[in-house]
């Protein structure tokens, strides 16, 4: 093989975080394989990559079916507000197709060939200028015709027939199983480039997964990325892509809503921060939110709250106490807040619900009460994917955001590494109790503040009617405790080491 | 002579391969042999009239298409099999018993 084969250009599927897996898109003027199990998601993926080509990037294209009819297949999209068959009246999409019940009565007889379907591919090609195909449902060839092998030489001239026309293609077939290859073994006619769709259970739930598995003489991301299907975008990969591209940083900062607390922050978070709060139970996290919210709608920003662990009353109630009103605030407008059961959905809807609640009501702030309650219901790898796909979108958007983090030890040192996002977020507000003297305080410490110096000491606080007091510096902080809670400094190490790997 | 016309048959094929051609000769020996004076074919090049097999749905070729009378039927292949040629077609000998196989 020449070391020097030029990396082949990729054409745009302009599929949420399929450009970014495939690292640009589809082996352009190459025909891809899509394989996935029944209901994997492999034909809205094919058909999206039409309708995206359409309608965003202004090109013609092909559907070529030879199993479903193109009316089904048309009214399968029409709930996403594709409509194909306008595309088709205006001369934009053309439809080959070669199924039908008329091909039961076909009897086969000696030798032949697929030169008509290839000759209405051409047309059609031609017909619209198209540059972007797509063939569906070759498993009915394998029905038609018996013998696998002809299929499979048929086919592979199909393919060279589309290099000759110099079309993007997907050619999709089903797979029985997740862990096998496809039904009719076709990986062989065009294995090149194969894109593997699986859709398991995992955890009692449905867990969808895209994976590219090769690009000849081309780059692209290794692994199963979970993916979602959305009910106005279609298929969406999970966007992890974001988060290693820093825009420049904001300098301008914002308030926390407890004026010591910024302080301890250097005068506020930036404007871009992730901050992740983490404390046990009653001390307070809540209030915490509560505090960040207000001081926003103060500001007269636009607030976002996910609640997974309260409703919407109790919140309101809690916050009363407080003195702060968030039904006032909500019916001001400055305000959303969305309260439901972890449970409701798997993590990836829950991603895809929540960005589109934000890209909606455009929040200047957000917080999540708690990531906690979401790492619960899901497994490892889907709670890594759903923090990530949080904070990257807060990130690109440019939004404030809150995490809450309960941590199940009562006292002493949080155990912030089994939350993913303690590496990722910008600041990391510790909430603690701490023992003196036989009695249990409330103290609080700064972590982490990126990019900024801030007050690494623990400060000792009080709840009360009007929210949350920082007291003056402790006077004996090391004597904290008896050893449950550690030196800020030391945290500090730790986490800045761990910061630095990624940065 | 063209009012005894009993069956309509169109042969699709693709260029001049050795499969187009032998299926010509063979159908041109049925219908000039045993259904002489019964039955009346044309042949169509996908090549040249892609929109008559888009609209017939004709994947392969060679693919014979009995036309008349109803239902219709299609057979793949070279058409070198005489008699499940008959059979698929469903068509019987002029005056005669159904044509075995």
């Amino acid at each position: 093989m020449n070391a020097q084969t030029l990396e082949i250009e990729k054409l745009p599927t302009g599929i949420g975080g399929f450009d970014y897996i495939s690292y640009g898109g589809l082996p352009k003027r190459r025909t891809t394989l899509i394989a996935g199990t029944s209901g994997s998601g492999k034909t809205l993926l094919a058909l999206q990559f039409l309708h995206n080509g359409i309608e965003r990037f202004h090109e013609g294209a092909v559907l070529v079916t030879l199993q479903e009819q193109p009316e089904d297949l048309f009214a399968n999209v029409r709930s996403l507000g594709w409509d194909l068959a306008s595309h088709v009246a205006q001369g934009r999409l053309e439809v080959v197709d070669a199924c039908g019940e008329t091909q039961e009565y076909a009897q086969v007889s000696g030798e032949y060939d697929l030169g008509a379907l290839t000759a209405r591919i051409e047309h059609a090609v031609g017909k619209v200028r198209a540059t972007r195909l797509i063939l569906g449902g070759a498993g009915a060839l394998f029905s038609l015709f018996r013998d696998p092998h002809f299929v499979r030489r048929a086919l592979r001239r199909v393919v060279m027939a589309l290099r000759q026309l110099e079309v993007t293609a997907l050619i999709v077939v089903e797979r029985t199983d997740d862990d096998k290859m496809a039904r009719y073994e076709v990986e062989e006619f065009v294995a090149d480039n194969v894109v593997i769709l699986r859709n398991r259970l995992d955890n009692e739930r449905r867990r969808r997964t895209a994976e590219v598995l090769k690009f000849r003489g081309s780059f692209h991301q290794k692994g199963e990325f979970s993916f979602t299907i959305d009910p106005v975008d279609g298929i969406d990969i999970s966007p992890i892509s974001s988060l290693a591209s820093s825009a420049e940083a904001a300098t301008t900062r914002i308030s926390l809503g407890v004026p010591e607390l910024d302080q301890m922050c250097g005068g506020g978070v930036y404007r871009d921060n992730i901050v992740l709060v983490s404390g046990a139970t009653g001390t307070g996290k809540t209030l915490m939110v509560t505090e960040f919210i207000d001081s926003g709608i103060q500001a007269g920003e636009r607030s976002l709250l996910f609640s997974f662990e309260e409703d919407r009353e109790q919140l309101v109630r809690n916050a009363s106490n407080w003195g702060v009103d968030l039904g006032a605030a909500e019916a001001g407008g400055l305000l959303k807040i969305f309260s439901e059961y972890p449970e409701r959905r798997g993590m990836e809807d829950h991603l895809i619900h929540m960005r589109r609640a934000i890209q909606d009501f455009k929040p200047e702030r957000v917080a999540i009460d708690s990531i906690s309650s979401m790492e619960q219901s899901a497994n490892a790898r889907s709670f890594r994917e759903f923090i990530l796909g949080v904070i990257s979108y807060l990130k690109v958007k440019r939004i404030a955001g809150m995490l809450i983090h309960s941590s199940t030890e009562v006292i002493g040192n949080p155990p912030l590494n089994d939350a993913y996002a303690s590496t990722i977020a910008d600041v990391i507000v510790a909430l603690r109790y701490v023992e003196e003297g036989g009695a249990v305080r409330r103290a609080l410490t700064v972590l982490k503040m990126r990019g900024s110096q801030h007050d690494k000491r623990i400060r000792e606080y009080d709840i009360d009617g009007d929210g949350m007091h920082i007291k003056e510096l402790h006077g004996g902080e090391k004597g904290i405790g008896s050893g449950a809670a550690p030196s800020a400094p030391q945290s500090d190490a730790a986490l800045g080491a761990s910061a630095q790997k990624r940065e | 002579m063209n009012t005894f016309i009993k069956y309509r048959l169109r042969l699709f094929v693709t260029g001049h391969t050795p499969a187009s051609l032998s299926a010509q000769k063979n159908l041109r020996k049925l219908c000039e042999g045993e259904l002489r004076g019964w039955c009346e074919f044309e042949v169509v090049d996908v090549l040249k009239q892609p929109e008559l097999a888009e609209e017939a749905r004709i994947i392969a070729t060679p693919t014979l298409v009995k036309l008349t009378p109803e239902p219709q039927r299609k057979v793949i292949g070279d058409l070198s099999n005489h008699d499940q040629l008959l059979h698929v077609l469903d068509m019987h000998l002029p005056a005669s018993e159904p044509a075995g196989h």
